[in-house]
């Protein structure tokens, strides 16, 4: 029997700050849950029209292309740089990166330290998921000790392959951040906070406090070879112990 | 207070000079020897003509602030000297590939590696044929003095806005460094300049606006790069600049670009006054490079020998131009010298009579 709407209230829909595009991200990932977190938080704060995307090189590489928002794409690597170049000559505009381990805490180290070292007023989202998704699940800096990766078939050993950087702390002994953050999503009190958090890095941004990192542990079920419940456990028993969550600066 | 007409500058001092005058208002750099007096020049000047200026991280950082600052629309500019170039090789091919203009001054020193500081022309290849992936030009000037630097300069930022894409100023540490009394060109004040439609400047009452040079689709990346390479033919059309000095009677041309031009005009001179009929091509623009000029030339002269700081790279176009139609040699120094009137002189005397 065909239900009537006609009586129902809209709790839910599709966040103003995204076109119809569909998100390319593989089934069961967290990727979309924090694009979306995104889109809301742009909505929530009224800034579509002020706000600026800048996508990296990995799964989320076609991210400017979901909002409504103008937007560009970056050199792997070099958002936060970028990002600096656009905000500088126009502060009016709110500019974010989002960026994975290999763009973040790789490749980009340098311009990602000193974008948070400068101050810049930008908002940055680091997906932590711990490997490289679209090129095919190799090891990131972020991969845990042990962990299989195709780079590391007999798991990541420490003495060879460095161990597991976490970024957020590493950014939180510079002075001028004012948010750094670590979330995850693998429950609903995570997925609440980690839209707050996210909410908040664009609010500072646009009270122009200065610079904010939210950086969300996620799972990768296709490189990681998990189901996406086997993969939030691994996140909430595993993956935590290395990369423990919670606020490291609030300055705002 | 009486006007000053002329102002004794260095070369680095008078191209950051003239790019603020050109209405750049973003400058993003990093330190190297022979081009540093380029960026402090900037930091001190452009924040007060209302500009954003940053000492970058890397050479890497500053090519990629700067296409921030050409996405969001603004005239921008970075510099560096040749090592400091290879690390913005990359951020120049995501600029020509996502169609922004953006200017960028290479200090040549000695190279390859660290080589030295000293002026050197080693990277004409890196600059007129690529040098990042891809396929993708540069419109690369080439200044022989610094009036003409400044000059360049201007007209870089002109061409950049023009064409959509990266534009060199290729100098080298000879012309970094010296000094000579330049006039300073009248001030564009950017607010006059033409808006930007596809600028990034927040999707106000309009569809957004992407700056990208990813296009997953074969052929969505062939239609625009069909685009780029069919606007890389007006510019090969339009925009070629050369000087000829002496070749109406000349039995022998040297070509010769930037300091080696300038130093090749006095061997010029010289051979002039020994009754050597010599004359001088000088590429200004070395992408486009003058073919046309240098093919009739050929048709008329019966050597056109080619001097540069480097173990023969423009000669290579030369000869492209030149085909079998006149001797095509090559005579250079490396590692940094720099080859005096009377090493080309008697170079030419090889070829003459």
């Amino acid at each position: 029997m065909p239900v009537s709407t006609e009586n129902m209230v809209r709790v839910f829909g599709r966040p103003e700050s995204l076109n119809e595009s569909a998100f390319s991200y593989c089934p069961g990932c967290h990727h979309g849950v924090v694009t979306r977190m995104i889109a809301q938080a742009i909505d929530e704060l009224n800034i579509r029209e002020r706000t600026v995307v800048i996508a990296p090189v990995g799964c989320s590489v076609s991210m400017y292309q979901w909002f409504r928002c103008d937007g560009t794409q970056a050199a792997h690597g070099r958002a936060c740089a970028i990002a600096t170049g656009i905000k500088r000559v126009n502060p009016d505009l709110i500019v974010f990166t989002y960026q994975g381990d290999g763009a973040l805490a790789a490749i980009g180290t340098a311009e990602s330290i000193h974008a948070a070292n400068r101050g810049e007023n930008i908002t940055v989202v680091f997906i932590n998921n711990q490997i490289y998704g679209m090129t095919g699940g190799q090891m990131a800096p972020t991969t845990l000790l042990g962990q299989w990766a195709t780079s590391c078939p007999e798991g990541r050993d420490g003495r060879l392959a460095g161990h597991p950087i976490r970024f957020a702390e590493m950014v939180a002994q510079l002075d001028a951040p004012v948010y750094v953050t670590r979330q995850s999503l693998f429950d609903q009190k995570r997925l609440i906070a980690a839209g707050r958090a996210i909410k908040k890095a664009f609010r500072y941004q646009v009270e122009e406090k200065g610079y904010s990192l939210v950086e969300v542990l996620t799972n990768c079920p296709t490189n990681w070879r998990m189901g996406t419940l086997e993969a939030n456990k691994h996140l909430a028993e595993v993956v935590v112990n290395t990369f423990p969550l919670g606020d490291f600066v609030d300055r705002g | 207070m009486a006007k000053i007409d002329k102002v004794l500058m260095s070369g680095n001092e008078a191209m950051a000079e003239a790019a603020i005058c050109a209405g750049c208002r973003s400058y993003f750099g990093y330190p190297i020897t022979p081009q540093n007096e380029l960026l402090e020049y900037m930091s001190a000047h452009m924040p007060n003509a209302g500009g954003v200026f940053i000492q970058a991280e890397s050479e890497i950082a500053a090519i990629n602030m700067c296409y921030g600052a050409a996405a969001a629309g603004m005239r921008t500019m970075t510099s560096s000297s040749s090592p400091g170039i290879s690390l913005k090789t990359e951020g120049i091919s995501y600029i020509a590939g996502a169609d922004l203009p953006c200017v960028v001054v290479n200090v040549v020193r000695g190279g390859p590696g660290l080589g030295n500081i000293a002026p050197a022309q080693g990277d004409y290849f890196q600059a007129t044929k690529g040098g990042g992936h891809g396929d993708y030009h540069m419109i690369v000037l080439a200044p022989s003095t610094i009036p003409e630097s400044v000059e360049l300069v201007m007209l870089a930022f002109e061409l950049a806005d023009r064409y959509r894409g990266p534009v060199m100023v290729l100098a080298d540490g000879m012309l970094g460094q010296m000094m000579e009394p330049v006039v300073l060109p009248e001030s564009i004040d950017p607010a006059t300049l033409p808006a930007k439609q596809w600028a990034i400047t927040g999707a106000r009452g309009r569809e957004a606006n992407l700056v990208t040079s990813f296009y997953l689709d074969p052929v969505e990346l062939n239609e625009m790069d069909v685009r780029r390479e069919e606007r890389y033919r007006e510019i090969e059309k339009n925009e070629v600049r050369y000087e000829e000095y002496k070749t109406e009677d000349a039995e022998v041309v040297v070509a010769a670009f930037g300091s080696m031009a300038r130093i090749s005009r006095t061997a010029v001179r010289m051979a002039r006054s020994e009754g050597i009929k010599l004359g001088l091509l000088r590429p200004i623009s070395v992408w486009p490079f003058p073919y046309e000029p240098l093919r009739a030339l050929s048709r008329r002269v019966g050597t056109i020998l080619t001097v540069e700081m480097n173990a023969g790279q423009m000669v290579e176009d030369v000869r492209l131009a030149v085909a079998e139609r006149a001797e095509t040699p090559f005579y250079g120094q490396l590692g940094g010298l720099v080859p005096s009137p009377n090493d080309i002189l008697r170079e030419v005397k090889r070829y003459a009579g």
